[in-house]
């Protein structure tokens, strides 16, 4: 029951906000979320923004990966077991 | 990150060796299915056993709870407005399903606010609607409440049954029945109310816990991380969910919340009563409680023979262990919750094969 999806914020009219994902719009209410804006990444649960996606920390993983994916090709370079 | 980048972090995962056999439990109905869907399960290094803990709201929500509804529904007519996981869940002596074949009125809806849209679109008919979920529902579920005030629309309530989720734990690590190493813990109850309620767990019980996500990657980065805490013997919480949850959580959510809502002692399925484990309407929303609104005398609850639920919401069992699994219980035909909700354990196993 507490899944939730992740859409981007198209339209902001009030109290609600028009989001988008895979070319699916729908209407969605921010009064959690009051500081959402346009181009945002929401996470969306019975028809509510719930929380935004925070770039910087989604942008760590991305980072996170980096890294240990560099770890892991050094690994196999230098047979270091403390890749990851 | 690509698939292949995926697979590689899976055979990571899997080579992993534990110094030990280790039981983690997820807190998380939705993660339960999610360590399915994703395959992460079958990528377990060996000596990781994943235990289903009291995180799916249908099924720990109490048969007296659905008996009620119910009967609120033969005796004061009202329609009921419901998610649609409650619909085919087995009350004492019918379902919701079973009902509406007799005529009860059945609005199933995505959203409270649905719910409330019915009621405002439909003044001659009394709308209740089930409020059941955790903490990441409870603050829609208030938002409809204090907007049937706003645009006074009187013909709707709500019976409350939703319940929080650090209560539960802590109940189920003070009756000691089973042994847990750490805790995967819920991503989007936590978006809510943060880390912090959790450390409890690690500061006086000495299991560590890691907030997950719901992808590949972050089950089997969150699943890493706590078992390198529980062998490092670091007793800490870490936030595995960074991009969704704050430390803090979201306090605007939590004010709404709490501004309709207060704690109050809730019956768990299988755990009993768990004391400040549930929330009720504030006597300043007492015209929106279908509980006060429409008495009733349901007749006293019954469980299912057979049916292992609560032991399973308890962490002792495995859907597998139950002898009804597959055979009288399948999700066509549900003896108990577990089976009916898309996140419940039973039905989970049985989608994805089981172990
Ligand atoms: S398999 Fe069915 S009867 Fe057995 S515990 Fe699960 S829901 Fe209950």
């Amino acid at each position: 029951m507490c899944l939730a999806i992740p859409m981007t914020v198209k339209r902001i009219e009030g109290t609600r906000a028009l989001a988008e994902a895979y070319g699916v719009e729908k209407y969605v209410d921010i009064v959690m979320t009051p500081d959402v804006a346009v181009g945002d990444k929401v996470i969306i649960h019975a028809g509510f923004v719930i929380e935004r996606l925070d770039p910087e920390s989604a942008r760590e993983i991305e980072a996170a990966w980096d890294e240990y994916h560099r770890a892991m090709n050094d690994e196999k370079e230098t047979g270091r077991p403390d890749g990851a | 990150m690509n698939n292949d980048n995926i697979r590689e972090l899976a055979d990571a995962f899997r080579s992993l060796r534990l110094k030990r056999d280790l039981r983690i439990m997820e807190v998380c109905g939705t993660h339960t299915t999610e360590f399915f869907r994703t395959g992460v399960r079958d990528v377990f290094p060996e000596g990781l056993a994943l235990i289903d803990g009291p995180g799916c709201p249908v099924c720990v929500t109490p048969n007296d709870y659905l008996d009620r509804a119910i009967e609120i529904a033969r005796v004061h007519g009202v329609t009921v407005a419901t998610f649609g996981d409650m619909v085919k869940v087995p009350s004492s002596y019918s379902s919701l399903a079973a009902e509406k074949a007799q005529g009860l009125h059945l609005e199933v809806v995505y959203s409270p606010l649905d719910a409330l849209e019915f009621a405002a679109a439909n003044p001659g008919i009394e709308v209740m609607f089930l409020s059941v979920g955790f903490e990441t529902t409870a603050p829609t579920e208030a938002v409809a409440v204090q907007r049937a005030r706003e645009r006074n629309i009187g013909n709707f309530s709500i019976l409350c049954g939703n319940k929080l989720t650090p209560p539960a734990v802590k109940a189920l690590l003070d009756a000691g029945e089973t042994r847990i190493d750490g805790f995967i813990l819920p991503g989007h109850v936590s978006a809510i109310i943060g880390v912090e309620p959790w450390r409890f767990a690690a500061d006086s019980y000495g299991k560590p816990g890691v907030v997950a996500g719901f992808e590949a990657y972050d089950l089997i980065t969150a699943t890493t991380t706590l078992v390198r805490l529980i062998e490092a013997k670091r007793y800490v919480v870490e936030n595995g969910y960074a991009r969704v949850v704050r430390d803090r959580g979201n306090p605007k959510a939590r004010e709404i919340m709490y501004t309709v809502f207060e704690e109050r002692d809730a019956h768990w399925r299988g755990i009993g009563i768990i004391p400040d484990s549930g929330l009720a309407l504030r006597d300043a929303y007492a015209d929106f409680d279908a509980w006060l609104r429409f008495p009733v005398e349901p007749p006293p609850a019954r469980e299912h023979p057979g049916c292992r639920c609560g032991d399973l919401l308890r962490g002792l069992i495995l859907p597998t262990d139950c002898g009804l699994f597959g055979t009288a219980c399948t999700p066509e035909n549900a003896v108990g919750p577990c089976m009916v909700s898309s996140e419940g354990p039973c039905s989970a196993y049985y989608k994805y094969g089981g172990l």
